[in-house]
């Protein structure tokens, strides 16, 4: 049943929220420490269990996936009722903070795929597949 | 007649609010089609769109809450708000495969790792040049250039300022941005023409947007390799940042 997915996923913020809190206590910080992050982890763990016993029903599934799929648009929501007026005022940081972002992101990723070596391109993936059974090509795709 | 029609949407505040936030996402669908040829993910022409509605609202009720000061678009504000926000969050985690997760392997867990961190100091520190000398803010704003998302859960999550939160938003959607027009330009310096250096790609870019559009740009057949690593890196933003970086930017800033 849809509601079973729904109530699963409350469940789990609530649960995260509430640990949160706790640890934010125990830390002596006055904040909620990485709550939402728990209840992911708890929720992925929820997913496996109901995996292995079968209990994954698409009712279920479809309670979860339909928040979910909202997420983007709430995000939207949640742009649109910031106090972006004083933030303007605050200048270039945006810009900044973003482009020396992407540029030491791009070199990292260069700098680790050359430290791990040289891997098979996605053309010669391809070309190599073309050689080989459909079987295997099948294979390789997943 | 326009007040029983404000009437009806002042009443039904959170309906009204879906309609709203559909039109926008219809709205920047097409802008995304039609004037970046699907260049710039629809998703974040939309964010775009909500911090610059916000604005408007901002001077039109000289309010702290954008567009939700008006009271017929209040709805806004309960839609994107912590609760919901949190809610649908944590949702999107559902559709982590774990098994999946192993076939990244080392190669990804380090690029996750360096793509959360990395993106973190420089936001700190861009933060920390621009005059903030408090934890909460400088690290609700290195959580934003981790992506859009880590941002304001962070910043949320710590209490942070909200003109603080809409810079965090910010600078995550035009890191988005950025990596979805700048990654066709690097793709042959940085050798991004295999799986392994996509999800290491994946792992460091994080914005499960930014990437699939950088990499649909590039070429289309990296897109699942990037998406697979990019969609932990959210999760992984809204475990640390919150916790482990806050607590290390809070030792270094004293206060």
């Amino acid at each position: 049943m849809t509601i079973f997915g729904v109530a699963l996923l409350a469940l789990c913020t609530l649960v995260g929220a509430f640990l949160g809190d706790l640890l934010g206590v125990a830390l002596h910080v006055k904040a909620n420490v990485g709550g939402v992050g728990i209840a992911m982890i708890l929720l992925i763990a929820g997913r496996l269990q109901l995996q292995r016993r079968g209990l994954l029903a698409p009712g279920l599934k479809l309670g979860i996936e339909f928040w979910g799929a909202l997420y983007i648009p709430i995000v939207v929501a949640m742009a649109a009722t910031q106090n972006v007026v004083s933030a303007v005022g605050a200048g270039p940081l945006v810009a900044i903070a973003a482009v020396l972002t992407v540029v030491v992101c791009f070199v990292a990723v260069a700098v680790i795929s050359r430290v791990s070596g040289p891997a098979e391109t996605m053309d010669e993936i391809e070309a190599r597949e073309r050689g080989a059974p459909l079987s295997v090509a099948l294979g390789q795709v997943d | 007649m326009g007040g029983m029609i404000a009437h009806t949407l002042e009443t039904n505040a959170l309906l009204t609010a879906f309609a709203f936030v559909g039109l926008v996402m219809a709205f920047s669908a097409l802008a995304s089609r039609y004037l970046t040829f699907g260049r710039i993910h629809g998703s974040a022409i939309a964010i775009m769109i909500g911090l610059a509605l916000a604005y408007v609202g901002g001077l039109m009720t000289h309010g702290k809450n954008g567009l939700a000061d008006i009271p017929m678009l209040a709805g806004v504000g309960l839609m994107g708000g912590a609760m919901l926000r949190d809610f649908a969050i944590v949702a999107t985690a559902f559709e982590v495969d774990v098994d999946k997760a192993r076939q990244a392997g080392v190669v990804g867990a380090v690029a996750l790792g360096f793509g959360t961190i990395l993106p973190f100091i420089v936001g700190v520190a861009v933060a920390y040049g621009f005059g903030y000398r408090d934890a909460v803010s400088l690290t609700t704003i290195g959580a934003g250039a981790i992506t859009y998302i880590v941002g304001p859960v962070t910043g949320a999550a710590l209490g942070a300022d909200s003109a603080v939160m809409a810079l965090s938003i910010a600078t995550g959607v035009f890191k988005a941005v950025l990596v979805m027009i700048g990654t066709p330009f690097v793709a042959k310096l940085i050798g991004l023409n295999n799986p392994r250096t996509a999800m290491v790609f994946g792992g460091l870019m994080g914005t499960v947007s930014g990437v699939s559009g950088g990499l649909a740009a590039t070429d289309r057949r990296l897109v699942p390799y990037g998406a697979l690593t990019a969609t932990f890196h959210t999760g992984l933003g809204c475990l640390v940042a919150p916790s482990l970086l806050y607590l290390a930017v809070r030792a270094m800033m004293g206060s």
